[in-house]
């Protein structure tokens, strides 16, 4: 099952020029990029490791992109998401956030269902892959 | 190959704005004819490898790392700033800002921190100009445990890999810059341009006098003037000369004994004109000229470094 999050969830993956044009825009808009990267890819796991530090100060998006590649060469088998941060006043928050790189094969989620007190039906999911330890999944 | 398919040469060069671009430069840089010469050749390549690609010949972006070289004051700095913008306007920079450094941006303080240091400077001078200032004190031979030969490594990775995506300049002085490229011949053979700024003749600073003059809205009387040749065939002669830096300096001070002089007289109005221009009194208060007559400088204030 192919995972969707983000800004650009009902598209196909965005190729490396159309990152390249997304990073353009942040920079253009005074945004600062950041990469991260994790093997848990639940939807309410919103804290992912962060690779690097946020890149403030940058003019161009190459410097955005090797390291975007150094990311997908250290982590190939990995989600990896690109955050473009809004640091003006009022906004303080992540304005685009999309994934750049996933695992070759996503085995998906599992709906789980409980019984609760009085008949209630209670659901909760979990991805296939987080069965094994961090740095294993997805491999 | 179809020889009946020419190329405007002329039209070309218009189109990319550079016959305006090399008006500009011969008018606010005074002398560096090798400079000069530099920035036409590439301003050259590009329109002809503009031509080329029109006629379906293969035309790829040229090395552009450049180092220079030169005296104090011989105007370095100012020409970098000029180049990220000149090769902007050249289609060879795809932002044109110029990120200006020295070791202590790029070299860390404990091992591990170089290589993030760096490579985050790098970055940010992704699509313009990384220019490394006094760039020698990045190779301390007399420490070999210095952590500047892992900058240098990183810097000699990305010159060669991402040519297109940043262009580095280095600028020192001459001699301590022949004995870096000496200790790092990789670094010397990856730099395509090394460009040696000359000194000035005197009337090239004159002329660079009047730019500034010109450009602070200042302007010498005629007694000013022959002041200032005088002042720049003595100052010349004289130890720690630093071309157009001592220009500046000298113009500075001169300034400064121009305001003196208007504020000991304020009993009177005084006109627009008085409060441009500067009087030969005011260059001559200098103790350059004081020193020359061997005469000891006795007014206190006036001196130069």
């Amino acid at each position: 099952m192919r995972l969707t999050q983000g800004t650009f969830s009902f598209l196909p993956d965005l190729t490396d020029t159309q990152i390249k044009a997304q990073v353009e825009y942040c920079l253009a808009k005074g945004w600062a990029v950041s990469i991260e990267y994790t093997d848990d890819p639940h939807p309410r796991n919103t804290y992912w490791e962060m690779y690097g530090n946020p890149m403030f100060d940058l003019k161009d998006a190459a410097g955005v992109m090797t390291e975007v590649n150094a990311c997908r060469k250290a982590f190939p088998n990995h989600y990896v998401k690109l955050n473009a941060f809004d640091s003006t006043h009022g906004w303080e928050a992540l304005r685009l956030s999309f994934i750049v790189n996933r695992p070759k094969v996503e085995p998906g989620f599992e709906l789980r269902r409980e019984e609760g007190a009085g008949r209630i039906q209670r659901y909760s999911t979990r991805s296939y892959a987080t069965a094994r330890p961090e740095g294993e999944r997805y491999s | 190959m179809n020889d009946a398919l020419t190329i405007d040469l002329e039209a070309l060069s218009q189109e990319a704005g550079l016959p305006a671009l090399l008006a500009e430069l011969d008018g606010s840089l005074v002398g560096l004819a090798p400079v000069k010469t530099r920035i036409r050749e590439i301003a050259a390549l590009l329109v002809v490898d503009r031509a080329r690609r029109q006629v379906g010949l293969s035309a790829s972006a040229p090395s552009l790392h450049m180092s220079f070289t030169g005296n104090p004051g011989t105007g370095k700095t100012t020409v970098a700033l000029r180049m990220a913008e000149i090769l902007h306007r050249l289609g060879y920079c795809r932002k044109g800002h110029l990120v200006a450094v020295t070791r202590d941006d790029l070299v860390g303080q404990f091992i591990g921190h170089t290589a993030p240091k760096t490579k985050e400077v790098v970055k940010r001078a992704m699509g313009g100009v990384l220019f490394i200032d006094e760039a020698y004190y990045l190779y301390r031979p007399e420490n070999e445990r210095d952590y500047g030969m892992e900058a240098i490594e990183i810097l000699l990775q990305v010159m060669e890999n991402q040519r297109d995506d940043l262009v580095v300049i280095v600028a020192g002085y001459k001699d301590r810059m022949d004995t870096f490229f000496k200790a790092n011949p990789g670094l010397s053979s990856r730099i395509a341009h090394h460009i040696d700024f000359p000194d000035y003749a005197p009337e090239e600073l004159l002329a660079i006098s009047d730019l500034m003059l010109g450009g602070m809205q200042y302007r010498l009387s005629p007694g000013a003037r022959e002041a200032l040749v005088e002042y720049i065939e003595i100052r010349r002669t004289r130890p720690h000369f630093a071309n157009a830096r001592s220009i500046r300096n000298a113009l500075d001070r001169a300034r400064l004994r121009q305001a003196n002089r208007l504020f000991a007289s304020r009993s009177g109005p005084v006109a627009p004109d008085a409060l441009m221009t500067i009087e030969a009194e005011d260059l001559r208060a200098s103790r350059v000229f004081a020193d020359n007559a061997r005469e000891p400088d006795l007014r206190g204030y006036g001196g130069t470094p």
